[in-house]
């Protein structure tokens, strides 16, 4: 696992370098907006990575609350195949549930990745592996989120005239990121037992968040634009290409940054274990 | 173009910013366990 990582680095980081050459030289210019529509590739590459991060979040989260209990546990598997099958099965049976602009492909996309996901978790985590994955993807997906709030205005500004409007997919971002800021703040500063416990519990509800950024652009009118896939606009293949190329070079990115935080936890919850234990054994070998 | 540069800058400033922050808190931690394998 060692050997792998300087591996995979610079293969990210050719990967990253071939996604900007392609964001700024190969990719078609738009008519209306010109070159500043670039930041495109940086700005929706990071949404998505911000998204996917909070989502792995919070089934770490479910799971880390729900594996303390047995039964409760095997509820959330039912629960969770449940919710997988209704999601892919629901928008073909019913089209009417589907969102104006939005395709049944999306939401069964979701499903699957629901179900896929809270499974990997269940079998390569622990417990205690599963908080220190949620911390993980907690603050990437920060870090993340900050990339999408600050690129925005700047695109903003010179395509709408302003840096910021108060319109419910921009709000709703801000609100996400305050909430899984409000998640850091607690983990860092509160020094009780039940800490994990509580951040669980927040970023359970503070997900419920992620879905109402994401259709927030089909349910209501905003200044933003429509999702270039999976909804109502459309792109140039070219400019399709670019984008994806540019979300996978995020994308391995954002994995190697997790890698090296969720390393990083591991070893500082070690070091914490062996100081209390050094504190347990010291009064002992002192009364001896 | 301007708007272009600052935003494509900013994403990376942002990012290297948080990489710094691990790098200086795994050198903190590998400094702790020295000092604990010291005593």
């Amino acid at each position: 696992m060692k050997k792998a990582f300087p591996i995979l680095g610079l293969l990210t980081a050719g990967l990253l370098s071939y996604a900007l050459y392609e964001g700024l030289v190969v990719a078609p210019k738009e008519q209306t907006m010109g070159e500043v529509q670039r930041i495109f590739y940086y700005h929706v590459p990071s949404a998505w990575t911000a998204f996917l991060l909070f989502f792995i979040n919070f089934l770490a989260s479910v799971q880390y609350l729900v594996r303390r209990d047995p039964k409760t546990d095997k509820i959330a598997n039912w629960v969770v195949i449940t919710i997988g099958v209704l999601t892919c099965v629901a928008p073909y049976a019913i089209p009417s549930l589907v969102p104006a602009g939005a395709r049944a492909s999306s939401i069964a996309t979701t499903g699957v990745a629901l179900v896929g996901l809270y499974f990997l978790i269940k079998k390569f985590f622990s417990e205690q592996e599963t908080d220190m994955l949620a911390l993980t993807t907690a603050e990437v997906g920060v870090v993340f989120c900050t990339v999408v709030l600050v690129t925005g205005p700047l695109w903003a500004r010179p395509v709408w005239g302003i840096w910021w409007t108060w319109d419910v997919r921009l709000t709703s971002t801000l609100v996400l990121w305050l909430i899984y800021v409000s998640y850091l703040v607690l983990r860092r500063f509160s020094s009780s037992g039940q800490t994990p416990v509580l951040a669980a519990a927040l970023a359970v509800f503070g997900a419920l968040d992620v879905p109402l950024v994401y259709f927030s652009i089909w349910f209501f009118r905003t200044q933003h634009p429509q999702p270039v896939i999976g909804g109502g606009g459309s792109i140039d293949p070219r400019m399709l290409h670019v984008l994806l190329i540019n979300w996978l070079a995020f994308l391995c990115f954002a994995f190697l940054v997790c890698w090296s935080r969720y390393r990083l936890e591991r070893m500082k919850r070690e070091v914490e274990e062996t100081q209390a234990l050094e504190a347990l054994l010291e009064p002992r070998s002192a009364l001896r | 173009m301007t708007y272009l540069y600052v935003a494509y800058a900013a994403t990376w400033a942002i990012h290297i910013a948080y990489l710094i922050t691990v790098v200086r808190r795994y050198s903190r931690l590998k400094q702790e366990v020295e000092q604990m394998h010291k005593k």
